[in-house]
């Protein structure tokens, strides 16, 4: 079988044969994990291109297996795809932080969920609309510019208005257009918005939904 | 009784009565303490246990009131102990036996100290089994509450899911309003404060109504959040009636709403990838767009906006400006 190998990290059984009967003809299984401890072995004895990871696990969860193997070191690290039924904003920018590339729900379409994986092979960016809502309301949320902000903690107007368009549902096919950019510039900027969210100082970002402040 | 002493002639009467009106009065405050103290901690355990799953931005605290009250407690029980000890100090400087007192105050001291010492891991065991016992009772509570809320959602919802499982748009639909409905509960989040509805419950709420009625998934994306005034109700209202239009002519396609609040407006985009129309003949069955979607919104002093091309879905949005940019 051709296409990226990719591995399943999801503690529930049910799930897991789910997605692997799904994807079995458009990707290369490499096989499956139902924990932290199973998936860092997995990782480490297959490397796997891709590795679609549960954010809710136990023993610590998507979080915990991305920094394990970051700390394994290894020359050919995986790609890591947060896929969650969970909306707890705070679980999802955790994972991205962590150093996840995507996150898409687990209600994803099979064909969406094998682009998603083909995407996050390519080294790009995978923002579901849920997600986009989510980084715009982190940026939104976090406090004023501070005169120690660097760049990094401010979303320039562009990745504004393509994280908007994201989240209104539009393909990044259609954003380009709608910009009058490529879809190669629209990718880039997915990516920076990525690389802000997980290098960004302002450690608020991943606990701001607990004290998103209301607008009257 | 003071006067029978007195009577009798004892010669330390002024000895005894300050001592002892000291001593009932330190006594009376310690005693109405540790006997009402009970009333206080009852209404603390009632209300302690928020059964919502994780502790919101709504939850209240209630540590900081509870620890001022436990304050006056222990400055009064204080102050009882110390008014007994003065009136001991006064008693035995008067009587004249304080430096026999003082052998008897280290005696009792050291086996003071001896039996804490002996004592103290079973006084903390207690104490420790105390709290347990607390905790496992709260436990118990929070754990009853929520197998009574499963029993009302979830396992109602899969029992109707099994009397339909050879429709599956129903069981999609059933599947979905269950999900929405667990996830409400679970986040805890508020869906209103002070009698005004919030944006995002109010558009969760609209979404999942169309979903119902029309068996088509709706998506609600919410950034930042706000209190409906009328205003705010009445884009609600109209993106409801967008919802309820993408879900009819949008050909079954997944309708998603994306909502965004700032200081200086609120924008509502309702959208679906369905056959799309040509916006200059608005077919004569999407009449109701005019009224319940355009006029509403500028009636509110807001606007909306509709793109659609044949195939290529159709987008509405909804702004009104909110603050100082209303007027």
């Amino acid at each position: 079988m051709s296409g990226p190998r990719v591995a399943i990290v999801d503690d529930h059984a049910l799930f897991r044969a789910g997605v692997r009967s799904e994807l079995a003809s458009l990707v290369d299984i490499a096989g499956e994990a139902a924990g932290v401890e199973e998936a860092v072995a997995l990782i480490a004895a297959e490397s796997p291109d891709v590795v679609l990871l549960d954010v809710h696990m136990p023993d610590g969860g998507g979080v915990e297996v991305i920094r394990r193997v970051a700390a394994a070191g290894g020359d050919a690290p995986p790609k890591f795809l947060a896929l969650s039924v969970s909306d707890a904003a705070e679980d999802v920018i955790a994972v991205i932080r962590a150093g996840a590339r995507g996150y898409v729900t687990k209600t994803i379409s099979t064909p969406e969920l094998a682009d998603a994986i083909r995407r996050v092979d390519d080294g790009d960016a995978v923002f579901s609309p849920r997600l986009a809502g989510f980084v715009l309301d982190a940026f939104a949320g976090a406090p004023p510019p501070r005169a120690e902000d660097t760049d990094l903690d401010q979303l320039t107007a562009r990745e504004r208005e393509v994280l908007q368009l994201i989240a209104r549902g539009y393909m990044y096919k259609e954003i380009a257009l709608r910009l009058g950019i490529s879809p190669k510039t629209v990718e880039a900027h997915v990516s920076a918005v990525l690389r802000k969210l997980q290098l960004s100082s302002r450690h608020e970002l991943t606990r701001w939904a607990a004290e998103r402040r209301l607008v009257d | 009784m003071l006067l029978a002493f007195r009577s009798v002639g004892l010669w330390f009467s002024d000895a005894i009565v300050w001592p002892l009106v000291l001593v009932t009065a330190g006594g009376a405050l310690i005693w109405r303490q540790s006997m009402g103290g009970g009333t206080p901690a009852a209404p603390e355990t009632a209300t302690s246990p928020a059964p919502t799953g994780k502790p919101g931005p709504a939850v209240v605290d209630p540590t900081p009131a509870r620890a001022t009250t436990r304050g006056i407690e222990v400055s009064r029980t204080g102050l009882g102990i110390a008014l007994v000890i003065g009136a001991g100090f006064i008693f035995l400087q008067a009587t004249g036996s304080l430096s026999a007192a003082r052998d008897v105050l280290v005696a009792t001291l050291v086996v003071a100290i001896v039996l804490g010492v002996i004592l103290a891991p079973w006084i903390l065991r207690l104490v420790r089994n105390l709290g347990a016992e607390r905790a496992e009772r709260i436990r118990s509570q929070e754990r009853a509450e929520m197998a009574a809320h499963l029993h009302d959602s979830v396992l109602q919802t899969l029992a109707l899911m099994q009397k339909n499982s050879d429709d599956p748009r129903v069981v999609a639909t059933l599947a979905r309003r269950q999900e929405r409905e667990l996830r409400t509960w679970l986040s805890g989040s508020p869906s209103a404060v002070g009698g005004e509805r919030l944006l995002r419950a109010a558009l969760e709420r609209a979404a999942a109504d169309v979903e119902e009625d029309h068996g088509v998934p709706v998506e609600v994306i919410v950034v930042g959040e706000l209190r409906l005034d009328e205003s705010g109700e009445a884009i609600v209202a109209a993106a409801r009636e967008a919802m309820n239009n993408a879900a009819k002519f949008g050909g079954a396609a997944p309708v998603n709403v994306y909502a965004e609040a700032t200081e200086s407006q609120l924008q509502v985009f309702v959208s679906d990838r369905g056959p799309g129309f040509d916006v200059s003949t608005v077919p004569g069955d999407r009449r109701g767009v005019r009224e319940s979607i355009i006029g509403r919104m500028e009636r509110h002093g807001g606007h909306a906006e509709i793109r659609s091309r044949p195939g290529e879905g159709t987008e509405i949005e909804l702004t009104l400006p909110l603050g100082e940019a209303r007027s």
